[in-house]
């Protein structure tokens, strides 16, 4: 690690020599896991632990915006602070720009925090009311040991007039800026070091809806100009289909979808997608009535703690049947750019089509879903099932072992 | 119907002495100022509606626009004496079914509240007591209003948590509030508000605390508790989108006032304020194609100490510099109607309005 050359490369304000063209592999992560310990009694033995992130792959690539969605307790925070190195993963391998940093310490880090930096959700808790916007902006420079060209002060002032806020205001404290503004701080501070991703953790869900706009609007900006990687997560699935490219969308600490943002939103693969997008309320007073389009699930997500053996949706899936409850489905492409983790996906043919009875839960579900939406999506299957059987090369056809539900998935494999 | 249009001209216009409504619930000329050492807030500043039984009216807004100090007013929950010696001023008149609530004897309105009109809080954790069964808490609300034994209020509590969808309601009822999740805490706190079948609900931010799936549910609960209990419903929210799935009506507020109103779909399809095209932009909408910009709203909300002179939104306005006639910036434009049971309050002309609405903002949306 040149040390001193990338500290000029970074004074100069320039890119560094090893950057990663867009469309490359920016970052690439695989089985990553993160338990947290439960520990009870006197001697604090460990009696089980939250799986908040349990088996992850996926990779961001150079230039793009992966958006994250989930309910709360999916582990999309945890996932964020994983490849941002802020948490140490209990398994699996992150890469950046094809260096190993799962394992490396505070002080091995520290080269890599130039290029990975994040914003945080609450622009209120993540700066430090004792300290002048210009020292939290300039303290990235301080702790890297970086002189930008034109000194610091210079610099701090280009970026609070990069992000949208008055460059004479370096002297002023977070408290005398609205919590739009003070979330354009962080983003300033993020900048600071020219960095290559950001990981931006509902980075406008703390905001007002037009503030909201103008936050997103930044970013968007930003990337455009400076040529940024976002992962973005958040529990808003317009502000994510506005702000993406791609999307992951998460359940339990699994990712149970990954695709293009037009693909996810056109057509979700996975059942939780579904409901997911299903639920958010549509801004439109004469679709008040539309109400059987939603597809209502049922209880709360259980706990991360025990997750449910095989798919973890199906306690709460209208279309589980027995091989959901014994097989975890694994994430398949199963069209160009869409990944989904489903035995029984929505808008595709079926996985495990010899498996047909539901479980009494999977019927008690379907009973909240509305004919309607059952009928469409029987009939999307059936047509996508005929499109493929018409095209026999790449049928991924039940196998003869298909109803011992346990050697399913690998028979799925193409 | 026709109270709207009265209630609508009647703002600026002396209301004092005027007879009690025949609207279910009508707010006239509302003021809530609370004394600070930097000077007056004025939360709201001027405030009149009404609302009809069985009907939804939707409060939307940003933070610090008094939507929640607005409902806290109606329930009478600022005169509490929480502000020690600075208690909040209020002013103008809250009819509720016939009787004038900032007049009213204190102990008269202590039995309204709850029985007549009740409230859902944003975040039910803090609005659950820790130390007490979600049951007591649902039969202690029950008993104040009504004389009967704890068994009978019981079975009441099981019903209500029933009736709201918790499963096995008779064993939960004698469980705390951290043992329930978020969306069964806001669905015990609604089996609470309603246990005394209420003729006006107030859900402030009733789901902001939730996930989009549980939001959901609780969106269908609260819809279906209507139709059964025909109460009025107040819904305060900064999402447009749940607005938009349960009101009939719809009240914009910025900076402690009205700015436009009217039924959800004219404030939707026609809306008439600048900041109402504002809100619109700003959002990114699933149901439509995506856009490239959204069109976000320039600056930040006005401090309610020194409100802008003039239109409160002046200063954020893409529109102030359209020429105006006879008007100057420093006059407060008032509410105005636009269309039937449709107000706002701009000195832009109709015309004007409908000109930048069509060929501006629209195809933009």
């Amino acid at each position: 690690m040149a040390n001193s050359a990338q500290r000029e490369g970074v004074a100069a304000g320039a890119t560094l020599n090893r950057d990663a063209a867009p469309g490359e592999t920016l970052l690439k992560v695989t089985g990553l896991q993160k338990h947290f310990p439960i520990r009870k009694g006197l001697l604090q033995r460990q009696v089980g632990a939250v799986r908040a992130v349990d088996g992850l792959d996926f990779e961001v690539k150079s230039g793009e915006t992966l958006g994250v969605v989930g309910e709360s307790g999916c582990g999309k925070s945890t996932m964020g602070r994983l490849i941002t190195r802020l948490l140490e993963p209990t398994a699996g391998k992150v890469e950046f720009e094809g260096k190993d940093i799962t394992h490396l310490g505070v002080g091995a880090m520290r080269p890599m925090r130039r290029d990975v930096q994040m914003i945080f959700q609450d622009p209120y808790s993540s700066l430090n009311p004792r300290h002048t916007i210009g020292t939290i902006i300039s303290a990235p420079f301080k702790l890297q040991g970086v002189t930008p060209e034109g000194g610091v002060k210079k610099e701090v002032q280009r970026l609070l007039s990069v992000v949208g806020l008055n460059p004479e205001h370096y002297n002023r404290y977070p408290h005398e800026f609205s919590g739009g503004q003070r979330q354009r701080i962080g983003i300033a501070r993020a900048l600071a070091l020219n960095p290559k991703m950001v990981v931006a953790d509902e980075p406008v869900s703390a905001l007002d809806v037009s503030i909201q706009a103008q936050v997103v609007n930044l970013l968007d900006d930003l990337q455009q100009e400076l040529g940024l990687t976002y992962v973005i997560i958040a529990h808003d699935l317009s502000v994510v289909r506005h702000v993406s490219d791609r999307i992951a969308v998460m359940y339990l600490g699994k990712i149970v979808e990954l695709a293009d943002r037009d693909s996810l939103y056109k057509a979700p693969m996975h059942p939780y997608t579904k409901a997911l997008m299903s639920a958010v309320p549509i801004p439109d007073p004469r679709r008040k009535s539309a109400k059987s389009e939603r597809i209502l699930l049922q209880g709360d997500v259980p706990s991360p703690i025990a997750p449910p053996s095989g798919c973890r949706f199906h306690t709460r899936c209208w279309k589980a049947t027995q091989i959901c409850t014994t097989t975890e489905p694994p994430l398949l492409e199963l069209k160009p750019g869409q990944q989904v983790a489903c035995h029984h996906p929505e808008n595709f043919e079926d996985q495990a089509p010899q498996d047909t009875v539901l479980l009494t839960v999977a019927k008690q579900a379907a009973e909240l879903v509305a004919d309607e939406v059952l009928a469409e999506s029987a009939a999307t299957s059936a047509a996508v099932a005929a499109e493929v059987a018409a095209t026999p090369a790449e049928t991924p056809t039940a196998s003869p072992a298909a109803t011992a539900p346990e050697d399913e998935a690998p028979a799925k494999e193409k | 119907m026709t109270e709207l249009s009265k209630s609508g001209a009647a703002v600026g216009e002396p209301v004092k002495d005027s007879p009690a409504p025949s609207a279910f619930l009508e707010v006239r000329d509302l003021k809530v100022h609370f004394p600070t050492d930097d000077g007056l807030v004025k939360s709201v500043d001027g405030l009149s509606f009404t609302l009809e039984k069985g009907k939804t009216l939707g409060i939307v807004g940003e933070s610090g626009s008094g939507k929640s100090v607005t409902s806290l007013g109606i329930m009478g929950l600022h005169t509490a004496g929480q502000y020690g010696k600075r208690k909040a001023q209020i002013s103008g008149e809250i009819w509720l079914d016939g009787t004038e609530l900032l007049t009213a004897d204190p102990d008269h309105v202590r039995k309204l509240r709850g029985r007549e009109m009740a409230m859902i809080f944003q975040d039910p954790l803090s609005a659950l007591h820790p130390y007490y069964t979600i049951g007591q808490q649902i039969v202690e609300a029950y008993r104040i209003h009504h004389k009967v034994d704890k068994k009978t209020a019981r079975r009441r509590a099981v019903e209500m948590l029933d009736r709201v969808g918790i499963p096995q309601p008779d064993k939960r009822v004698d469980s705390y509030p951290h043992e329930f999740s978020g969306g069964m805490r806001q669905r015990a706190m609604i089996a609470m508000s309603l246990v005394n079948n209420p003729e006006l609900l107030i859900a402030d931010e009733p789901t902001t605390a939730l996930d989009v799936t549980v939001q959901a549910q609780i969106l269908d609960l609260i819809r279906d508790l209507q139709k059964e209990f025909g109460s009025a419903v107040i819904v305060i929210t900064h999402d447009l989108g749940v607005v938009a799935e349960l009101s009939d009506d719809i009240l914009v507020m910025y900076g402690g006032r009205c700015i436009e109103r009217g039924p959800a779909e004219k404030v939707f399809y026609e809306p008439k304020h600048p900041y109402t095209w504002g809100l619109l932009g700003s959002m990114p909408r699933l149901d439509r194609e995506q856009t490239e910009r959204l069109i976000p709203v320039k600056g930040s909300p006005p401090s309610l100490i020194n409100l802008p002179t003039g239109c409160a939104f002046n200063p954020r306005c893409s529109y102030a510099d359209v020429p105006k006639d006879n008007v100057t910036r420093t006059v407060r434009p008032e509410l105005a109607q636009v269309g039937s049971q449709h107000w706002a309050a701009c000195h832009m002309t109709p015309e004007q309005r409908e000109r930048i609405w069509t060929e501006e903002i629209a195809p933009k949306l």
